[in-house]
């Protein structure tokens, strides 16, 4: 049997001639070294491109081709490892699953770090505060007994229902999408509630007593406001908001 | 592809740098600018209390009861028995004769100062970002809400229509 083969250059061409609109696109970037000046600049990158691809591919193109000061996180670039969260036109979300149609190309795309924690240089900012909230409620199975000899058994129906926490990507768009966190920097945030919310639901974990207590705080879940920024924010699709009203449910009433 | 750059547009930051630096020795981290009250692996456990909890549960209680409250006062005050014009000292001296009135003034005084007084607490410790500014400013909320329910108290328990 013969797989009919087409050159692969002649496809490329013809895909450039007629199937894909190349557009040239303003990038807007807030750009921020401490090395060379005390105040963040916006710069503007123009880029002609496939308006199908993503902002991510567009940072490569500008860091490979044009300014390779530009810095900023990315690894797996398909949404699961949660490096490369950031604000673009305003909104936080994973370059890496934001495609450039759907961000308005016609007008300037801005970029800026996610806000509520320090920015160190370009779109890299320092995570430490974000992770040290989230080790703070305690991240792990918490047992008491024996370990058994075979796996934890649970049920289907009790897997579902921590089911949606269990997405969380640790890419601190909620947390760095919330007013509150922006003013306090000492509140746990979105993204520690909702791990926290994956244990303390989970049936085979028998540390939830200690998680409330510790999200009973005053910088704990007393302090959410239920914006709703952090449920739009996520890029998982987690509802953060949700999962955060369900901990303050299980504070009062003791049920989980 | 096109590699023109726009010239750079200097944006001077809105907030101060602090000029404390993240201790790395780099001088560079002067200019870094860092959130306020971040969290560190010393940031301690602030309260082992159910204040928060109560006062959350307060604000959401105190809530319902004072939509019907605060209704039924306009709804009094405004538009029933013609309205607005019918208010004076006579008005207030016959709804206070009643105890029913008495409480439910009592206890709209009592709910909306200490809602509204709770929630300006969550605007101070949201806003202010030094400690001493927080107490201040919380001391002087705490002083003019106790004045003003403890003297509406007063009145309330001590009116006298032949004054």
């Amino acid at each position: 049997m013969s797989t009919p083969t087409v050159e692969h250059s002649a496809a490329l061409d013809a895909a450039e001639a007629g199937g894909i609109q190349l557009i040239t696109v303003t990038f807007r970037i807030r750009r921020f070294n401490p090395e060379e000046h005390p105040d963040p600049v916006w710069v503007d990158y123009q880029l002609t491109l496939d308006p199908k691809e993503r902002v991510l591919d567009a940072l490569n193109k500008i860091k490979w081709e044009q300014d390779g000061t530009l810095t900023y996180r990315r690894s797996c670039a398909h949404g699961i490892c949660g490096s490369d969260a950031m604000r673009i036109n305003g909104r936080n979300r994973l370059a890496c699953k934001t495609l450039i149609k759907d961000v308005n190309p016609e007008k300037p795309i801005t970029i800026e770090a996610i806000k509520g924690l320090t920015v160190l240089k370009d779109l890299v900012v320092d995570m430490d505060p974000f992770f040290q909230a989230y080790k703070d409620v305690m991240p792990f199975l918490i047992t008491k007994g024996n370990e058994p000899t075979r796996e934890r058994l649970q049920s289907a129906e009790d897997r579902e229902r921590f089911d949606d926490t269990t997405k969380c990507i640790l890419c601190a768009a909620c947390t760095s999408s919330c007013p509150v966190f922006w003013n306090d920097g000492q509140y746990f945030g979105p993204a520690a509630i909702v791990n926290a919310h994956r244990f303390i639901f989970d049936s085979r974990d028998e540390g939830a007593e200690q998680r409330l207590e510790i999200l009973n705080d005053r910088e704990g879940v007393w302090r959410c406001r239920t914006t709703f920024n952090c449920s739009e924010a996520c890029p998982r699709g987690i509802e953060v908001t949700k999962a955060i009203q369900e901990v303050k449910r299980a504070l009062v009433t003791r049920r989980f | 592809m096109s590699t023109e750059i726009s010239d750079a547009l200097v944006v001077p930051s809105k907030h101060a740098h602090t000029g404390k630096g993240l201790g790395t020795g780099n001088p560079a981290d002067a200019f870094v600018i860092e959130p306020p009250r971040k969290r560190t692996a010393k940031t301690p456990r602030r309260t082992r209390t159910n204040f928060e909890m109560l006062a959350w549960l307060f604000m959401r209680l105190s809530g319902v009861v004072l939509v019907v409250l605060i209704l039924g006062h306009l709804l009094i005050m405004l538009v029933l028995d013609g309205g607005v014009s019918k208010i004076g000292f006579a008005f207030v001296a016959g709804r206070w004769a009643s105890p029913f009135w008495q409480g439910w003034d009592l206890l709209m005084l009592w709910l909306a100062m200490l809602h509204g007084a709770n929630g300006m607490r969550q605007v101070i410790n949201d806003y202010a970002e030094k400690d001493s500014t927080r107490l201040w400013l919380k001391g002087l909320m705490g002083t003019a809400t106790v004045f003003t329910v403890l003297l509406g108290t007063l009145v309330i328990f001590t009116f006298d229509p032949n004054i």
